[in-house]
């Protein structure tokens, strides 16, 4: 098992979700988060005080799965959140531990479906 | 003579019609996309500041200053001559100033309504330019015709109460013209929901407000005809919102709170030329027509074309003004404003006729002209966003500066 974390452009979402549901997964959570990486954000002005260390907005994607499914997923995110611009975000594959499902307490790889 | 009840009833009317202008940026703003609310209030709160300035210089005067032709020249240039004794061709009973500066939030409001078709993509300064120029060389011109002294479509008999013709129609078709122009926005394969409903009902609420003193205070005088107009008002716009919830709750299965919104705005744009010459039952029936034919224009017309009128500034505000001025001659009553005329209804289909007339020349017009002062403004000045500006947003790329924070 495996915990998928991608960080993408805001506007990429729907794209993403879409060629998620395509590739049959569909176990995914999503939030809102700021950051920025090579792309640097842009510089805010407050009544003439400037704000640097600018952060943009990004969507944090966090999708666990079973083997099977690792790569299927990275081709999902990646068709959908490609522009080719520097601002296109990442993705991390973590090994996953465990799984459980609360309602049925089954465990591993059954529970992540 | 100046009459003190009359005067202070015109000042509070211009406050009310000032108040419009923040309550239409809020729901406009609560409309958009989180990254350009603050771009939408901006546009519309940089309109109060520009337009009067460009009133009290030369603004009132082409609109107002009395004369025949294609606007009112530049006699009354800096309100040299627009004193503190009334002017009797406009109102008879308050200082010259009062009326001016009662037109003035028309002026203002009118190009900030044009705003929501080009939402979330505009250059700012281009949008200053583009706003300047049509504010000069459409709404002065058009309220020259329709209400100054000496207006040819005034001498011809047009009614227009507070502006179906020179606010809302001359507004929705260049709101047309524009974002025909401009283009649809990026990414948008899924229309975007809107980012704060209740900022848009907050909206919706100052524009009800403010539009008694838009309605009502064009009697220019505390009489009777100003609370008929003040009722009639209030009728079109409950009867318009109500019947949007209806349809809604019909064709999608819920009514919906962004409907009944649009739905008031809807009968209150519509109702705004007519809101002088009905009575009460009339506007009932106008402000049913009005939220059947708007909601036809934006969830019909619109995706069918495909244009992208962000926020149906032409679905909304250029049907109903259009249709509003029509209906005029329709239901217009002299037993309700005996300075105006019968309608079709009421046996004089010439009048019908005339508002025809004149809805149609001001909607040639407008059409015209937007799409030259677009134009000129596009080659000098760019109207457009780079597309990754208009991806990161508006607040951050125009104004450097975002409305919500997610961290403290």
């Amino acid at each position: 098992m495996k915990l998928i974390i991608a960080i993408i452009q805001p506007h990429k979402l729907e794209e993403v979700k879409e060629e998620l549901y395509k590739a049959d997964v569909n176990l995914i959570t999503v939030s809102e988060v700021l950051g920025h990486g090579r792309q640097m954000g842009v510089t805010e002005i407050y009544r003439g005080a400037k704000e640097t260390g600018n952060l943009l907005r990004k969507i944090r994607l966090e999708i666990a799965v079973n083997e099977n499914f690792v790569e299927p997923t990275i081709k999902a995110i990646t068709k959908g959140a490609k522009t080719g611009e520097t601002g296109d975000g990442k993705i991390f594959i973590l090994d996953l531990k465990e799984c459980i499902r609360i309602r049925t307490e089954e465990k591993g790889s059954v529970a992540i479906g | 003579m100046v009459n003190a009840a009359d005067t202070v009833f015109v000042l509070f009317a211009t406050t009310l019609v000032m108040l419009m202008t923040p309550g239409l940026a809020f729901f406009y703003g609560g409309m958009v996309r989180r990254k350009n609310i603050l771009s939408v209030l901006m546009q519309c709160f940089i309109l109060l500041c520009l337009l009067s300035i460009q009133w009290f210089l030369f603004g009132y005067s082409l609109s107002f200053a009395p004369g025949k032709g294609f606007w009112g020249g530049l006699s009354w240039f800096g309100l040299n001559g627009v004193g503190l004794e009334p002017y009797a061709d406009y109102a008879g009973t308050i200082p010259h100033q009062a009326f001016m500066i009662f037109q003035a939030m028309f002026a203002i409001i009118t190009p900030a309504l044009i705003i929501g078709a080009f939402a979330e993509r505009m250059k700012f300064s281009a949008f200053l330019v583009f706003t300047l120029l049509w504010a000069t060389f459409v709404y002065d011109p058009l309220c020259h015709w329709v209400w100054g002294a000496g207006g040819w479509l005034k001498s011809l008999g047009v009614l227009d109460f507070a502006g179906g013709i020179v606010v809302h129609a001359s507004a929705g078709i260049a709101a047309l013209v524009t974002t025909i122009m401009i283009g649809k926005r990026k990414n948008l394969e899924h229309t975007p929901a809107p980012h704060n409903l209740p900022l848009v009902v907050l909206g919706t609420g100052l524009l009800w407000f403010g539009w008694f003193g838009f309605n009502a205070g064009s009697a220019l005088a505390a009489n009777g005809l100003a609370v008929s107009t003040f009722v009639v008002t209030n009728a079109a716009a409950a009867s318009a919102g109500l019947t949007w919830a209806i349809l809604e709750w019909i064709r999608n299965g819920k009514p919906t709170v962004f409907g009944i919104v649009t739905g008031s705005i809807a009968g209150l744009a519509t109702i705004t030329p007519a809101s002088g010459f009905v009575t009460v039952n009339s506007a009932l029936i106008i402000g049913m027509l009005a939220s059947i034919l708007c909601f036809i224009g934006v969830a019909v017309i619109k995706p069918k074309f495909g244009y992208d009128d962000s926020l149906d500034a032409f679905g909304v505000h250029g049907i109903g003004g259009i249709f509003g001025t029509l209906a005029t001659g329709l239901f217009a009553s002299r037993a309700v404003n005996a300075a105006g005329a019968d309608g079709l209804f009421l046996g004089n289909p010439k009048q019908f006729l005339i508002q025809l007339f004149g809805v149609s020349v001001a909607v040639g017009y407008t059409l015209i002209v937007t799409f030259i002062i677009y134009k000129f403004v596009d080659i000098f000045f760019g109207m457009r966003v780079k597309e990754k500006e208009e991806l990161i947003g508006l607040d951050l790329t125009q104004h450097r500066e975002r409305a919500y924070t997610i961290l403290e």
